[in-house]
């Protein structure tokens, strides 16, 4: 077995049986690549999902990987799309959601030249399709089943350039504790994963990106750098009975970034 | 120019974006001459990257426009690794 896993590559199994939707792979590189992989490791069978022809190709490469896993057109903006996904996706014990989207000009520059339009768009496909896709999956999911949505630091905190993409995911963040009220009484669970910066096809559209990962290295606790298994370790963790009365929060997987309240080269 | 670099960028971009290896000269220009769209570019960088164990800085990779120009840069980048 691969190191990719690190240290609970020894571990298998936490998932037997379990059925899991996996949003947003893109590419290889995508974070919901890393947690398809570990949940499929786990034993999870996987439902992927895409959106356009243009990731096509690489979500039916991923798919065949983990086993054949069925493969959903979905496009979460449109709602008969998520009510044919619903519709083929059978009873489910999991869903994860790693998909948003800014206009890039937003990404850079001041908050306040964000067009009406452009932020719109990017709290439709960014937060406002977790509540379209657990509206539509409600009967799907089995009671005890577990949500997890993937959102960054950049939520609470300032993180430069970030902009609108904060913005949005404050509001998935704030969806995922309501949502976790709402499914409370049926067992099911909705959390949040906050990922360091990771590169992605999606964090190099942040202007400046490129260099965020080295600082997170420097200065946060662990100093080192977060990996799409990383994360996908977590996800098995959250998708599997050994969280089963953990609900409601946000999980950070930065090497413990977000608690720093001065970074070494500024305190020295 | 090093050939190993421009041999491995060319089988990448043969797999990336779907063109036939006659196309892929020095001097192509990854968008113009082999079709890649925005996505596909920040795709080959991070391909690049994996491939040769390097890190492109986004105001490095905004450069590249050729095929030549992805080989120097990732040259260029090696050859400050080294040293």
């Amino acid at each position: 077995m691969s190191d990719r896993g690190g240290r609970c590559s020894d571990l298998v199994g936490l998932l037997d049986g379990k059925t899991i939707i996996v949003t947003g792979v893109a590419n290889r590189w995508s974070i919901a690549s890393g947690i398809a992989r570990r949940l499929h490791a786990h034993g999870a069978r996987l439902i992927l999902t895409y959106q356009g022809d243009r990731v096509e190709d690489a979500v039916r490469d991923h798919a065949e990987e983990f086993g054949g896993a069925p493969v959903f057109e979905c496009d979460v903006t449109k709602d008969s799309s998520l009510r044919a996904l619903a519709a083929g996706a059978g009873k489910i014990d999991g869903l994860v959601h790693s998909i948003a989207f800014v206009k890039k000009e937003d990404l850079s520059g001041k908050v306040y030249t964000t067009s009406r339009d452009g932020f719109a768009m990017a709290m439709d496909i960014s937060a406002y399709s977790l509540i379209a896709l657990v509206g539509h999956l409600v009967d799907n999911l089995n009671d005890g089943a577990s949500i997890m949505a993937l959102t960054y630091l950049g939520s609470g905190q300032i993180v430069p350039n970030y902009n609108i993409a904060g913005i949005a995911k404050a509001a998935l963040e704030s969806t995922v504790r309501y949502l976790a009220f709402d499914l409370g009484e049926r067992g099911i669970r909705v959390n949040a994963i906050s990922a360091g910066p990771i590169k992605t096809a999606s964090s190099r559209q942040v202007a400046g990106f490129s260099a965020m990962p080295g600082k997170v290295a420097a200065a946060s606790p662990l100093k080192r750098n977060i990996t799409i298994d990383d994360v996908g370790n977590v996800a098995v963790y959250l998708a599997s009975d050994l969280s089963s009365q953990v609900t409601a929060d946000v999980h950070f997987v930065d090497a413990g970034y977000h608690a720093m309240g001065m970074y070494p080269e500024a305190a020295s | 120019m090093a050939a190993d670099t421009f041999d491995r960028v060319k089988k990448i971009i043969v797999e990336q974006l779907g063109v036939e290896e006659n196309e892929v000269t020095p001097e192509a220009s990854i968008t113009d001459d082999l079709g890649a769209d925005s996505l596909d570019q920040v795709e080959l960088v991070m391909a690049f990257e994996t491939e040769f164990g390097i890190d492109i800085p986004d105001e490095e990779a905004e450069k590249i426009k050729t095929v030549g120009d992805a080989v120097q840069k990732i040259d260029a980048v090696n050859a400050a690794k080294d040293a």
